[in-house]
């Protein structure tokens, strides 16, 4: 049975133009144990989704319709002391910069036992040697004196690790991680990386991933969704995603990352930009950009459709479209 | 190959501008600041003063039309390069040689700051918000009094946003109209306006999403064609300089440890922390290669370790590494700081 | 114009009623006081037209009231109600000079401390700070004391007027020079700033033409409320007997002369012009508070 299932989620923010969709029809869902990629560009809702899902969407954007669910029961709709208890206990959370993460007045050790004696049936002398033991795991050197230090004390490096350490230590079975190294310098996102990925696999943790760097989820995705405009664009293994993308405005997308093994004279270019959400096309949301465009994009929205190895919302999929 | 509208010919040229005089050149330059606390209370807690070494001695050349990036990690000192480089921070040593002549005269004279011009990286700050767009990209043209006629102004901005990608028309409107990507371009087009020659672009992709990147370095290259523009381009993202580079120089806390022809540093990178920057990038074609972090973290600029000060997270590293500092010294095409290359103990 | 009825400030504007009626209020009085020599219906410091007969008449509500002096008498016989228009008058002219002097110094000290740095900022903030530590009333008092121990006797009224200005003015800059210093220093490290240093402008026109129009809208919240302020402050110097000269009576004057006959049963002489000087100050103030909210990036 999956571990977390969104099925149809639309998020909408009311404002006095009209109501905003940033999320539209969104659905997937994540297996135990499992990592899920979702990439996109700014306002490609990828963040909302995550947000939605620990359920910390700004006021006043709100889950208009959709459900979520975690072990098969709703979590969409629960009231704020029992979402409260779901986040840390079963869901943990990654965000981007570790300075606003961690409360720069109590030291990492105190955040760490506080967290664990809330969400895990153990005292605080017991939660202070675990907090120990996820601080190495971690791999902050000398975790026993270090355990008492603030945040300001490490770097940017060392901060995050103790994020995760503190994402981790209530035992989560989903964690949500929304750009969790995109400030950190690349030879410490490598680390960090490495070191997110080993322990999700021993812990056993599912995790959501959400990043626009490809390179990120290509190291440490099972799956990837890469969304467009609040849409699913296109879902499937990575290997499948990065290498044979189906849907056009995925290929579009690798194809302009820049190569590191080599030069290309022009890199492939997608033009035009991404729709703001106050202007999304009618029909497919890529319809005005895509090179394969037909009359059906611009009319119809295309669902997920198979189309072999991925499964992409592109009409070139359709039942005897004879696409591949 | 130059193809500029409104340039004048031959108009007070500096003393030297022979076709192979470097249109830019570093020599031993390097940049201080004194991040000492106050006064009370340094003589308070019985402080010395400190100094952060932004940039300590880099040394290059750039060769006219032609493209050096700077690479390195957050806090190697490339932007201050690049500030140095145009002279909106003054040399605590070394000089910058500007076609030939000091930076500090060529930026006294009018006509020589018109040749050159910046990039930034922050699409959304720079460009005054109050502006509007017709204004911003004609403000160089107004400072250097290219062009007094109002009609012959506006004409030449509209053939600038043109050849940025964008239409005449938006320069009536506002910053905040555009999206990242749209207000680089525009970045570009003032940086254009004062038919510069050489370009400091300060990672002008980082902030832009991978796609609309891709669209910005297109743009960037076909200008150098066309234009016969110098760049110097400064990133932490190898992968995009790899695409635009002719020369890459490697930067470590205030210093060159590497400086190659753009493929030698790829196929043959020398210095470990070069090999340890191109390891570290994530895979997206996943070979399945192996990968060996570096360990550590980059030591703070203000307190550098002694010697070499990568030998902390060197697995090179031996006693001479620790005391003293390498130089940039020739090694198989290249130009490379480190004792472990010199003495041959760094292998592929 | 209609991107501005069409604007998020004009829909916040209509949103709160409580603004929409200080607005209104605000408009009335500012309107009756610049009008005053149009709308008034008696003009009370023309000597040759009071009638001494008509001396403390009651609101014509009141059992003696007369209709043609709808707010009653002082002991001169001049109708409240012009008295209070043209009274107003002096004491919005005195605020919105006070208030335009204070910005025009308190901006220009901000900019060039917070572009300049250093220690030219380092010598304006602490004469900001020095300034601070006085209450303004009593800098007020002090330079109103100093001028009139200066000046002959005679110019005393002539001067009265810039004094009181000037007095007021100098007291408030300091709010907006450490405003406009705070938002200098933000936006003096922006790119388009670098940018416009790289092009070479010189750093006085970068100021001018660069940072000043993005460091406005605090200085536009600013003033606005310390037009309330300022009007208060000249208010009570006229009622302590220092501001403007009695030729020249503001609402604080009125207020002060009509002390005089509260206990004795005329109450509308004081009275009145408090009430004018209140519903001015509190619909410029809460006009204030709607635009500091409306211009607020992060409210909206």
């Amino acid at each position: 049975m999956s571990l977390l299932q969104v099925k149809n989620l639309r998020v909408e923010f009311p404002t006095r133009r009209g109501t905003l969709v940033a999320l539209d029809d969104v659905s997937f869902d994540i297996a135990p144990g499992e990592v899920l990629g979702v990439v996109g560009e700014s306002g490609a809702g990828k963040s909302m989704t995550g947000a939605a899902i620990i359920g910390l969407l700004e006021p006043p954007g709100r889950i208009a319709s959709g459900q979520i669910l975690l072990e098969g029961r709703r979590i969409d709709n629960l009231p704020y002391e029992q979402m409260r208890q779901i986040r840390g206990r079963q869901i943990g959370a990654i965000f981007q910069d570790p300075l606003t993460t961690l409360n720069p007045l109590y030291t990492i050790g105190r955040q760490l036992v506080e967290t664990m004696t809330t969400h895990l049936p153990i005292g605080p002398g017991e939660a202070r040697e675990k907090a120990i033991g996820w601080l190495e795991l971690v791999g902050i050197p000398a975790a026993r004196e270090r355990i008492d230090s603030y945040p300001h004390e490490f770097s940017g490096g060392m901060r995050q690790r103790v994020v995760i350490a503190l994402a981790l230590c209530a035992e989560p079975k989903l964690i949500v991680a929304d750009e969790p190294t995109t400030a950190l310098d690349v030879s410490i996102q490598a680390q960090v990386i490495a070191m997110l990925k080993t322990l999700a696999r021993e812990k056993g943790t599912a995790m959501m991933l959400v990043t626009h760097d490809m390179g990120v989820i290509a190291e440490t995705a099972d799956r990837v969704a890469v969304m467009y405009a609040g849409r699913i664009g296109e879902i499937g293994p990575v290997r499948e995603v990065v290498r044979h993308a189906r849907h056009p405005y995925s290929q579009g997308l690798m194809g302009s990352i820049p190569p590191l093994d080599r030069r290309v004279e022009r890199l492939q270019q997608i033009d035009g930009a991404m729709p703001r959400l106050t202007a999304i096309p009618q029909g497919c949301a890529y319809n005005p950009r895509c090179p394969e465009v037909f009359e059906r994009c611009r009319v119809e929205r295309p669902e997920l459709l198979d189309a072999g190895t991925t499964r992409a919302a592109c009409w070139l999929y359709a039942e005897g479209a004879g696409h591949v | 190959m130059s193809d500029r509208p409104g340039a004048s010919e031959g108009v007070n040229q500096p003393r030297c501008h022979a076709a192979d005089t470097p249109m830019l050149s570093a020599q031993d330059v390097a940049r201080h600041f004194d991040v000492s606390k106050p006064l009370i209370q340094r003589i308070v807690s019985r402080e010395g003063k400190r100094t952060l070494r932004a940039v300590d001695g880099l040394s290059f050349d750039i060769a006219k039309g032609t493209t050096l990036s700077l690479v390195g990690e957050s806090g190697c000192g490339k932007s201050t390069v690049a500030r140095l480089v145009v002279g909106l921070y003054g040399t605590t040593r070394g000089r910058v040689m500007f076609d030939g002549q000091d930076l500090s005269l060529a930026r006294a004279d009018s006509k020589q700051r018109s040749r050159m011009q910046m990039i930034f990286q922050d699409p959304y700050a720079s460009l005054n918000p109050r502006w509007r767009v017709v204004d911003i990209v004609a403000e160089p043209i107004r400072a250097f009094g290219l062009m007094s006629d109002r009609q012959a102004i506006l004409t030449r901005v509209g053939e600038l946003l043109s050849q940025v990608g964008l239409s005449p028309l938006d320069g009536q409107k506002y910053p905040h109209e555009f999206s990242g990507g749209q207000r680089q371009r525009i970045s570009i087009a003032r940086a254009l306006s004062s038919n510069p020659e050489f370009l400091v672009c300060d990672e002008p992709t980082s902030a832009l999403d991978v796609s609309v990147q891709a669209q910005i370095l297109n743009l960037m290259k076909e200008l150098q064609t066309r234009l016969g523009l110098t760049y110097l381009f400064i990133s932490h993202n190898l992968a995009v300089v790899r695409q635009v580079s002719d020369r890459i120089g490697v930067m470590y806390l205030g210093k060159l440890v590497e400086l190659s022809p753009a493929e030698t540093l790829f196929s043959a990178p020398s210095h470990p922390y070069t090999r340890a920057l191109m390891e570290a990038i994530p895979d997206l074609e996943m070979t399945g290669r192996q990968r060996i972090p570096v360990g550590g973290e980059v030591p703070s600029p203000i307190s550098p370790p002694p010697g070499c000060t990568f030998h902390p997270r060197c697995p090179l590293a031996n006693a001479r590494c620790k005391a003293e500092v390498p130089v940039m010294k020739p090694a198989g095409g290249a130009m490379v700081a480190c004792h472990a290359v010199e003495e041959g103990r760094a292998t592929l | 114009m209609k991107a501005f009825f069409d604007s998020d400030i004009w829909w916040s504007f209509t949103r709160s009623p409580v603004t929409v009626i200080s607005a209104i209020v605000a408009f009335i009085c500012i309107a009756g006081a610049v009008l005053a020599p149009v709308l008034a219906p008696h003009n009370p410091f023309d000597l040759a037209s009071l009638q001494l007969m008509d001396a403390f008449k009651p609101p014509v509500w009141q059992a003696e009231g007369d209709r043609a002096y709808p707010l009653g008498t002082d002991d001169q016989g001049r109708d409240m109600l012009s008295a209070i228009m043209y009274g107003a008058r002096v004491s919005l002219l005195v605020g919105f000079a006070a208030v335009v002097f204070s910005t025009l110094v308190g901006v220009t000290v901000g900019l060039l401390a917070g572009y300049l740095g250093g220690k030219v900022d380092a010598l304006l903030m602490r004469i900001a700070d020095i300034q601070l530590t006085f209450p303004s009333i009593l800098v007020a008092l002090l330079i109103d004391g100093v001028v009139r121990a200066a000046l002959p006797r005679e110019t005393h009224s002539e001067v009265a007027l810039f004094v009181v200005i000037f007095a007021i003015g100098i007291s408030n800059w300091p709010q907006f020079a450490r405003t406009v210093r705070g938002s200098t220093l933000v936006e003096r490290n922006k790119e388009y700033v670098q940018a416009a240093r790289v092009i070479g402008l010189s750093p006085l026109r970068i100021m001018r033409s660069h940072v000043l129009p993005n460091v406005m809208s605090p200085v536009l919240v600013i003033a606005t409320l310390n037009l309330g302020f300022a009007i208060l402050a000249e208010a009570t110097l006229s009622f302590l007997g220092v501001g403007v000269p009695p030729t020249q009576p503001s609402l604080g004057t009125l207020i002060r002369i009509g002390n005089d006959f509260l206990f004795s049963g005329e109450w509308w002489i004081t009275i009145f012009p408090g009430i004018a000087l209140i519903v001015m100050v509190l619909s410029v103030n809460l006009l204030g508070d709607w635009l500091r909210d409306a211009l607020n990036p992060r409210l909206r």
